[in-house]
């Protein structure tokens, strides 16, 4: 059963829905970095551990390849979100 | 700056532009900086680039014609001075704005902390606040110039790097070479950033400017509590607040070598996060979410080439902004167009890259 475009969340951080990342591609914005610029998908704190499994998908089915062929973004580190403040070494250890 | 350039020669009445990204559209410096934008510089040149910049910037939407709004904040910029020294340039540097409409104003320490309360004045001996400097989302206007340059008819070709440049025998621009075609051309505009002098290769030409990696991070959101970007020559740091809450910062590190690395390092990471709690002990508490990295290109005094080959005609610059080209593109994109079709600028400017040898360098006191 297929859910209305507009409740299925694409990018749980920036709160964006399948029918906003499909306006978005029609717009002209056909790459994953492109989309990123345009909407801050994969930019929240989750680092993309959600949409971006998602969003090749829709690309690929968009331009009739595969998901492989979708050029992935880079990958920033760190990791997991660490304070400032452990960084700056002022934890008590 | 080169899909700002190429808006306003469309405007000029230019057709026939075409703008070649290598990536996507932001994909080198400007969607990599801190994106702040002051007006607070020390020689006049700056000083009224940076105010006509910021005027655009205000009215960024309705000059453009389009629909979203490009994310300006303008709750100023806080300089701190660690020095007597420090604060006398600050001072010289204040005259020259106000004569220039640039609203700054000297504050003490305890006024600082007025403006941020949660700032460590330990250390700073003054400083200097000017409340209409700010910060623009830099997708948002690199995306309001793309739209409005394509409506003007630019053809802007992402993934598309430039390949070669092919000279006549006169040794004139002819063509540009892309995988795809060889675009006929008497004209070019290098304003590829970090990777200026790769272009400028092409042509035989030896741009004076090396590029330089400049590490950034970001932390989690949270609700407003910094108005101000914090910025500190001397104690190299700059630090601020984006409108929808994350702390943006990065500092300059007088180690980093020459080249066209864009990695992110741990060291980085260590080093920022001492510099940022220590200034800002608030910042504590916030997680980083990602640190990235831009290159500045950099010439020998700082400032950029705007400007015209004297050796290869048609070939023009517009590079070498040393960390400061966001903040002064609209204007400077304005002036080179005015340059290009044989109108005068608002601004005459000297930025020639024949400068260096002349000895006629512009030294600016303010940068980072």
């Amino acid at each position: 059963m297929m859910k209305n475009e507009d409740e299925v969340i694409i990018c749980r951080c920036e709160d964006l829905t399948l029918a906003e990342i499909r306006e978005t591609i029609a717009d002209g914005y056909t790459t994953i970095e492109e989309i990123k610029r345009k909407t801050r998908l994969g930019m929240g704190p989750c680092r993309g551990t959600t949409c971006l499994g998602l969003i090749d998908g829709i690309l690929a089915a968009h331009k009739g390849c595969s998901r492989e062929e979708i050029d992935m973004p880079t990958n920033r580190p760190p990791l997991e979100g660490i304070k400032l403040g452990l960084l700056a070494g002022d934890g008590d250890e | 700056m080169g899909l700002a350039v190429a808006y306003n020669l469309a405007r000029r009445g230019m057709d026939d532009i075409v703008l070649l990204e290598s990536s996507y559209l932001g994909s080198g410096a400007t969607g990599r900086c801190g994106a702040g934008i002051r007006q607070q510089w020390g020689t006049e040149m700056n000083c009224k680039l940076a105010r006509a910049s910021m005027d655009i910037f205000e009215n960024m939407e309705e000059r453009l014609k389009v629909d979203q709004d490009i994310g300006l904040k303008q709750q100023g910029y806080l300089l701190l001075a660690y020095s007597e020294k420090e604060m006398a340039q600050f001072r010289k540097n204040i005259e020259l704005q106000n004569s220039l409409d640039i609203p700054s104003r000297e504050v003490t320490p305890e006024e600082a902390e007025d403006i941020v309360p949660h700032l460590n004045t330990e250390g700073v001996v003054g400083g200097a606040f000017c409340p209409t400097d700010g910060h623009a989302d830099p997708f948002k206007v690199t995306d309001a110039y793309a739209r409005a340059a394509a409506r003007l008819g630019v053809d802007i070709r992402t993934y598309t790097p430039a390949r070669d440049i092919e000279l006549d025998s006169h040794n004139e621009i002819e063509a540009v070479i892309t995988d795809e075609s060889r675009i006929n051309t008497r004209r070019v505009v290098n304003a590829a950033g970090g990777y200026s002098r790769q272009i400028g290769e092409m042509v035989g030409l030896n741009i004076p400017v090396k590029s330089e990696r400049h590490e950034i991070l970001v932390t989690e959101r949270v609700e407003p509590v910094q108005g101000p970007m914090v910025m500190s020559f001397s104690y190299n740091i700059y630090c601020q607040q984006t409108p929808k809450g994350p702390f943006l910062m990065g500092f300059g590190d007088p180690e980093e070598p020459d080249s066209l690395n864009i990695n992110s390092s741990w060291q980085f990471l260590e080093k920022m996060a001492d510099k940022a709690v220590n200034l800002l002990p608030l910042l504590k508490d916030l997680r980083v979410v990602r640190q990235w990295a831009g290159l500045y290109n950099i010439t020998p005094d700082r400032q950029p080439i705007i400007s015209e080959s004297e050796s290869v005609s048609g070939f023009y610059m517009a590079l070498g902004f040393s960390g400061h080209g966001f903040m002064i593109a609209p204007m400077t994109a304005n002036i080179l167009a005015d340059m290009m079709t044989g109108q005068k600028p608002d601004i005459e400017l000297e930025l020639d890259p024949g400068r260096f040898e002349r000895g006629d360098l512009i030294l600016e006191p303010s940068v980072v």
